[in-house]
């Protein structure tokens, strides 16, 4: 056994710090907070024209010849940054996806255009009436004569939809036949006559997006994978979902609680990390980060192994996102008031209220916990399927 | 590179360990050493395949096994709930090799002439409360804050009468009488405690990691048994969630647990803090386990009949052994967060 992470970008994280110095300003991050959008389109295009985003991509798509390591380093010191790269991340998915399970000429026209940010895709499965359940999708997609599609329906959710050039959508092409087998892909473009953005506010800051399709004509190339074969590329793409990589780390929220704790003392003049029971929910969070961060090294290693089965990827995702809602939460009792206050008045300049917002989502997104449990219960403990067939 | 396979070596010391617990640790073995919770014949068992001093180098006479191979074992022995006092045995007999001037006694160790434990809280008045095996042991290492002291006796099991607990451990106080052998002193003697308890903490944390997945394959073996309204029980989300919580506690304090064993030989400065940390949390991630599991028992997990019962006790008292869990939360956080703060 060896629980040694070896930093994979080590030689290239001085020229990305270099690069994040020389490119990035300090109002972006600004700018995201503000607007809630998290997509910066001068950032994006910077990163295109220097070959980044095509990094490690075959040549004959666009790909270019920068190292794809230095482009992870550069990425991960975006993040650090405080930048966040919603647009290109849906983007990589899709072209990701495509790359698999679309059509050569699909594949000529759109991966080399994202690369050269051009086109940034957003997804488009969600709905306002099903979430977890998204093979229940209700946006219809109907041949006409002409031998093109019909688009009519509305997707929720649908993130950097008001940056972006393309939509990938999940449609039904087919009501006689069990819902998972009636479901077709198509890659939208976002400025097609019937396409309507509406902004979606969210309790943590972030901008998001209904989609509403009314009558959008689309030709048939714009489809991915076969007619009725749209969930084989959502479990394509849902693969994808999990790629993230932690990136590198600074001092973990608990250990600036935990300073701010020995410098600050609550109302009653007592220091707050000597109040009682502070020190345990330290200790605990901890505890909790630790196991993250292992429950996540070993979806990685067994994706690496090639033995990855889904359950760890399911078992890390619901601890990791209901620890960090416990965590947040009980940041919050231990702040007390100051706690609650926004930004650079608040405890710790109000990272804990912000990414206390934040962390709500954390459980819900990217498969919800009771969705993982459901993996866990029905796929590691082999106990009965308890959700109705279709 | 992260590596989260254990080597074949790993695992035929698994698998020996695993026959060996299955052959002579048996629930009905468990069961009729209730309540001493100590089985003569499985400790001789022990004694044979050289548990006892599994971990002592090998120029000391023992196996010189690594911490993770350790931890290995202990895991198995806690799969078992095995009747015999082998976490406190085998971090005694480290701490007595490491001491060093008792080759003898470590000698008598491998031998099975003694059992070995180690008290886990400071004496009073000469008397340790509560010390671990203090029913049964031959020889008990204790820290009376300065000193590290080593009492003896002969005579036939069980030598005192066994203070009646949650576990069915062999429990007892120790006088440890009027003039105890003294190992070492000050800053040594320190030392080799701190060191110690940091082992008992990892070995009973594998420990409670092999008893929390026993006792979750009962509770799922169960609610995929019983019926309730036509259906199994495992049908239900409400039992399917909870059991999907728990197993998911359960696999994180397992990878803890393996993690601060690793750091034992390779990231040393970590290590105490990490066994602290797997200790803590398989403590509280097997018992949920139990909680779980016999709640799903129904009225059957309240009766003595059922073994869930067993594994609940025990997930509950094991890691109590070494005291209260605040304090030791509270120490955690200073090592963790406060500079210069070393493991108690």
């Amino acid at each position: 056994m060896d629980f040694l992470e070896r930093d994979k970008y080590a030689g290239h994280r001085a020229a990305a710090e270099q690069w994040v110095a020389a490119n990035l300003r300090p109002e972006w991050v600004e700018e995201e907070h503000r607007t809630g959008t998290h997509h910066n389109k001068v950032l994006h295009r910077k990163l295109a024209d220097e070959g980044l985003l095509g990094a490690g991509w075959p040549k004959e798509y666009g790909g270019t010849e920068v190292d794809p390591d230095y482009a992870q380093a550069v990425f991960q010191e975006i993040a650090h940054f405080g930048l966040r790269m919603d647009g290109w991340i849906t983007t990589w998915m899709v072209a990701s996806t495509i790359l698999r399970a679309g059509s050569e000429e699909i594949k000529r026209e759109i991966i080399p255009a994202a690369l050269r940010g051009e086109a940034v895709i957003v997804l488009g499965y969600t709905e306002p009436s099903c979430g977890s359940d998204a093979a229940a999708a209700k946006t219809r997609a109907i041949r006409t004569e002409d031998g093109g599609w019909v688009i009519n329906g509305s997707k929720m959710f649908t993130s950097t939809a008001h940056e972006a050039t393309h939509v990938f959508l999940l449609t039904r092409t087919n009501t006689d036949v069990p819902k998972h087998r009636g479901l077709t892909m198509f890659l939208v473009s976002l400025d097609l006559p019937g396409v309507e953005i509406a902004p979606i506010y969210t309790m943590g800051g972030q901008r998001t997006n209904a989609t509403y399709y009314g009558d959008v004509r689309v030709p048939d190339s714009t489809r991915v994978g076969d007619v009725d074969g749209g969930w084989g590329v959502m479990r394509v793409a849902l693969v994808f979902e999990r790629g993230s990589s932690t990136g590198r780390t600074g001092p973990t929220l608990a250990e600036q609680v935990a300073e701010y704790a020995q410098q600050h003392t609550g109302w009653d003049g007592t220091r707050l990390y000597d109040a009682p029971g502070v020190k345990e929910v330290l200790a605990r969070s901890a505890i909790d980060d630790e196991v993250s961060k292992l429950l996540g090294m070993r979806t990685h290693w067994a994706a690496e192994n090639g033995t990855m089965t889904g359950i760890e990827g399911a078992t890390a995702k619901l601890w990791s996102s209901e620890h960090s809602q416990r965590q947040h939460a009980a940041f919050m009792d231990l702040l007390g008031a100051d706690g609650v206050v926004n930004g650079h008045a608040g405890a710790l300049g109000g990272l804990v209220e912000h990414e206390f917002r934040n962390s709500v989502v954390s459980t819900i997104y990217g498969g919800s916990s009771e969705v993982m449990r459901e993996i866990v219960a029905e796929r590691r403990l082999k106990l009965p399927r308890s959700r109705p067939a279709n | 590179m992260v590596d989260l396979a254990f080597s074949a070596e790993q695992n035929a010391l698994r698998s020996a360990f695993a026959e060996l617990f299955a052959k002579h640790a048996s629930i009905e073995r468990v069961r009729a050493a209730e309540p001493l919770g100590f089985d003569e014949r499985l400790w001789a068992e022990m004694v044979a395949i050289g548990a006892p001093v599994l971990g002592v180098p090998e120029s000391a006479g023992g196996a010189g096994a690594s911490a993770l191979e350790v931890a290995i074992v202990a895991q198995e022995f806690g799969r078992r709930i095995a009747p015999v006092p082998l976490v406190e045995a085998i971090v005694a007999a480290n701490l007595l090799a490491a001491v060093g001037g008792q080759a003898d006694l470590v000698g008598a160790i491998a031998g099975g002439d003694v059992l070995p434990s180690l008290a886990l809280s400071r004496p009073h008045d000469g008397v340790v409360h509560l010390a671990p095996a203090g029913a049964v042991a031959d020889a008990i290492v204790a820290f009376d804050g300065d000193r590290l002291l080593l009492s003896r006796r002969s005579g036939n099991r069980p030598y005192v009468p066994q203070t009646p607990n949650l576990a069915s451990a062999p429990i007892a106080d120790w006088d440890l009488g009027s003039d105890p052998v003294v190992l070492a002193t000050g800053r040594a003697a320190e030392e080799h405690y701190a060191a110690a308890i940091a082992q008992w903490r990892l070995y009973t944390a594998a420990a409670l990691v092999g008893l929390g997945q026993t006792a979750l394959d009962i509770g799922v073996d169960y609610v995929k048994e019983r019926h309730a309204f036509g259906v199994p029980l495992g049908w239900f989300q409400s039992i399917q969630h909870r059991l999907a919580d728990v197993a998911t506690a359960g696999e994180g304090s397992e990878l803890l647990t393996w993690e601060a064993a690793w750091a034992t030989d390779a990231q040393p400065e970590r290590a105490p803090a990490l066994a602290t940390m797997a200790f803590l949390c398989a403590a509280e991630a097997a018992f949920d386990i139990c909680r779980a599991s016999l709640q799903y028992h129904g009225g059957y997990g309240y009766t003595l009949e059922y073994d869930i019962q067993l594994y609940f006790r025990r997930a509950k008292a094991w890691p109590l052994a070494g005291g209260a869990l605040k304090p030791i939360y509270d120490e955690l956080a200073d090592v963790l967060y406060v500079k210069g703060t070393e493991v108690a």
